[in-house]
């Protein structure tokens, strides 16, 4: 296609049409070379990968069923079991689903006054705008399982390591993103504020606030979805909720795989639930904030 | 106005205020009592008698400072010093430091502040520069300890019972039994970071290395003394960098080949996925219920499976990734695929061009910028992943740290791990930040 249109430029002379063919050539070949790299890191980092694993890629794709088979012809067999399991594993999975929600709560709470005080036009102190911004950057890029094995190691087992462990994380990945939605609030409601003497926290709140409140929240379904995730593996980690028991019974190993097959299910169940209801209403306010 | 607009509007207006005014306090309400909720099922006031301060003590002093202990078998009488009490730290038999002066029958160990712990044939004692000499003596099966006149019964930095005495200051720690006499001095910093005591580097000044290193004669005459610094810090047995660097690599190599991975399998399957290309609307309705599936599972589940298929190690971490976000970009990818602008596969179709060029040409351009966006994004967001995800399959700086904290004992090795993860997350995120910018803004 690009030769046709440098065709039609013949016009130009013979320079212009090389020099736009040298360039194609150039560019192809900067393609080419960007491929040929992208292809070599994966070929040789799957083969690194390969050999420091313990099992080999073929023999693991050969047997890859060889385990879920197992757990399920042994679920299978105390099939009748299941109903009862699977309520017996709800009281955990409220505990994982409410680990998830707290520290959304918290951590966006946490997120909305670090968004307001580092985003530009908006900041209380706005010499200080670098140095909430660094803050954001360091809680966002500390994970979440340090945390939570240090205060594990301090505070005990239970959930509410896990808790502050995702809410450190929640707030600087919503603090994050909630200031880049009010950098595009528009001023006019704020100036207004201001000419009639509002303080900052009512600029805030009456200003701003509604504006990007249908934005924010969409932002914090959608991390409550991720934290929901989040707080089932840094059960299985560390401790509290349905990934706890998730361990415990996986490292039971067989005689238990039916539970394992039940908090499967509950896990799997609860994650679509929400990830479902989440998005209605994220349409929902998305479009809302459209009209 | 009101009148102007009738009642109706009036009551509506009236109405809408009264929802708002309902939502404006209710929310908060709704968040205080689900906060109250919490306090008591998560069992809050409860935690305050579970917490250790005395963990988190150790913890933060182990993160700023090393201990080196001089101990004394009393059995056989030999006395050992090793930094950290362990093996890796012990300085040569008959070797100390130079704040442990050798006496005849024990050794004389200097303190910080004037403290000094003596250790003797026939017990220990212990010289508090406020209060005076302490003596620890063992009779027999049992320890007896004589205080000084300035303390009139025993202060709660002395842990005495028949059997076992301890003493606990600001500068260090005495401790007696019949078996063992034991002292610790504190020192701040992390102990042989650079090299261990075996080195012949050991110990020496910023100077006397520069001066090694440059121009000094060989220490091996087989290498420059350059290099064989930079292998002695390599694999430095305490800290073990070498090691270290691998696990970082090997994490950093997880993230890319899952994520990468999972883009190149989700690009063709989201065609299929979107309205606007799939060949059968079966196809379509196969593939993304297989995202939902593959998403649904969550990345833990399909983490354990393939733990069990492929052993532990970083190539079960970066196919566990590859699986989970298969699901994510296919559902992204299909998307993106649906908003495309018709006009310029149109355009294209119109110079007679295949389907296949017609997809490179009037396709791909307009989706790359999303892609690689999202691709790029989630190469920083699996970093973070793939450090949980090594904590469990057993590959990477995942394990390294938790093998680190499930020992309790090596805190400052815990904050080294730490911090070269923050490290390598920001060292990711700027680089796909980079990226994005180079090759969005280039194309």
């Amino acid at each position: 296609m690009t030769e046709a249109t440098a065709g039609a430029a013949h016009a130009g002379g013979p320079t212009i049409r090389e020099a736009y063919f040298a360039e194609v050539r150039r560019k192809r070949l900067y393609g080419g070379v960007l491929l040929a790299i992208f292809i070599v890191l994966m070929v040789a980092g799957f083969q690194l990968a390969d050999e420091r694993n313990a099992g080999g890629f073929w023999d693991g794709i050969l047997n890859i069923f060889q385990f879920p088979s197992e757990v399920v012809s042994e679920a299978a067999e105390k099939a009748a079991n299941l109903p009862g399991l699977v309520v017996h594993f709800i009281p955990s999975m409220v505990e994982t689903v409410n680990i998830a929600a707290v520290s959304t709560l918290i951590g966006g709470l946490a997120g909305i006054v670090l968004a307001l005080l580092s985003t530009r036009g908006l900041a209380r102190w706005p010499r200080l705008i670098g140095l909430f911004r660094r803050m954001m950057d360091g809680m966002r890029a500390i994970p979440e399982i340090v945390i939570a094995l240090v205060l594990i190691f301090i505070i005990g087992g239970g959930p509410v390591p896990a808790m502050i462990a995702i809410a450190i994380h929640t707030a600087g990945a919503l603090g994050k993103l909630f200031s880049e939605a009010a950098e595009n609030a528009d001023m006019k409601p704020v100036e207004g504020l201001q000419s009639v003497g509002a303080g900052w926290l009512q600029r805030m709140w009456l200003g701003v606030l509604p504006q990007v409140a249908p934005n924010w929240i969409s932002y914090a379904l959608l991390r409550f979805e991720i934290n929901i995730r989040a707080s089932a593996i840094l059960g299985f980690v560390g401790s509290g909720g349905i990934g706890y028991d998730l361990r415990i019974a996986f490292q039971w190993g067989q005689g238990r795989y039916d539970e394992v097959v039940a908090i499967f299910i509950v896990l799997f169940i609860t994650i679509v639930v929400v990830d479902q209801i989440s998005s209605v209403y994220r349409d929902r306010l998305v479009k809302g904030a459209m009209r | 106005m009101s009148v102007a607009l009738g009642g109706g509007h009036r009551e509506a207006a009236h109405g809408l205020f009264r929802r708002k005014r309902i939502v404006a306090f209710g929310v908060p309400a709704a968040i205080l009592l689900y906060f109250v909720y919490i306090f008591f099922a998560f069992d809050l006031p409860g935690l305050a008698q579970r917490a250790r301060l005395d963990n988190a003590a150790i913890l933060v002093s182990d993160f700023w400072s090393y201990k080196t202990h001089v101990t004394k078998d009393n059995r056989n009488g030999e006395i050992t010093a090793a930094i950290e009490g362990e093996a890796k730290g012990a300085y040569p038999a008959g070797t100390f430091p130079d704040w442990v002066e050798e006496t005849e029958g024990g050794v004389r160990i200097a303190l910080r502040d004037g403290h000094e712990a003596i250790f003797e044939p026939e017990g220990a004692r212990y010289l508090h520069p406020e209060y005076g000499e302490i003596v620890l003596r063992t009779e027999g099966r049992r320890i007896a300890l004589t205080l000084p006149p300035a303390l009139s019964e025993v202060p709660d930095w002395i842990n005495a019972s028949d059997t076992r005495v301890a003493i606990n200051t600001e500068a260090g720690r005495l401790s007696l039994t019949r078996n063992r006499t034991e002292a610790f001095r504190y020192f701040a910093g992390w102990e042989l970071f650079f090299f261990t005591l075996d080195s012949p580097f050991s110990g020496r000044s910023l100077g006397e290395l520069r001066a090694l290193a440059l121009w000094e004669p060989r220490i091996d005459e087989a290498r420059s003394n350059l290099g064989y610094m930079l292998s002695e810090f390599w694999t430095n047995r305490m800290w073990r960098h070498g090691d270290v660097a691998w696990a970082i690599f090997e994490t950093i190599l997880m993230a890319f080949l899952g994520t990468m991975g999972a883009a190149i399998i989700a690009l063709p399957l989201g065609f299929v996925a979107a309205k606007n290309f799939a060949p059968a609307a079966a196809a379509r309705f196969g593939v993304r219920r297989l995202f939902d599936f593959l998403r649904g599972v969550d990345g833990l589940i399909w983490t354990i499976i393939l733990s069990r298929a492929f052993g532990p190690g970083p190539l079960t971490g970066s196919l566990a990734i590859l699986i989970t976000d298969t699901g994510t970009f296919g559902k992204i990818f299909s998307e993106a695929l649906e908003n495309v602008d018709e006009k310029q596969i149109e355009g294209v179709r119109s110079t007679g061009s295949k389907p296949v060029q017609r997809y490179r040409f009037g396709v791909i351009p307009q989706v790359m910028p999303v892609i690689l966006s999202q691709v790029l994004y989630y190469l920083e967001s699996n970093t973070r992943s793939a450090t949980v995800i090594g904590a469990i399959v057993g590959g990477g700086i995942g394990l390294l740290l938790t093998q680190a904290i499930i020992t309790q004992k090596d805190w400052e090795e815990v904050t080294y791990y730490m911090v070269l993860i923050v490290l390598m997350v920001m060292f990711m995120d700027t680089v796909s930040g980079w990226l994005r910018r180079r090759l969005i803004k280039g194309a």
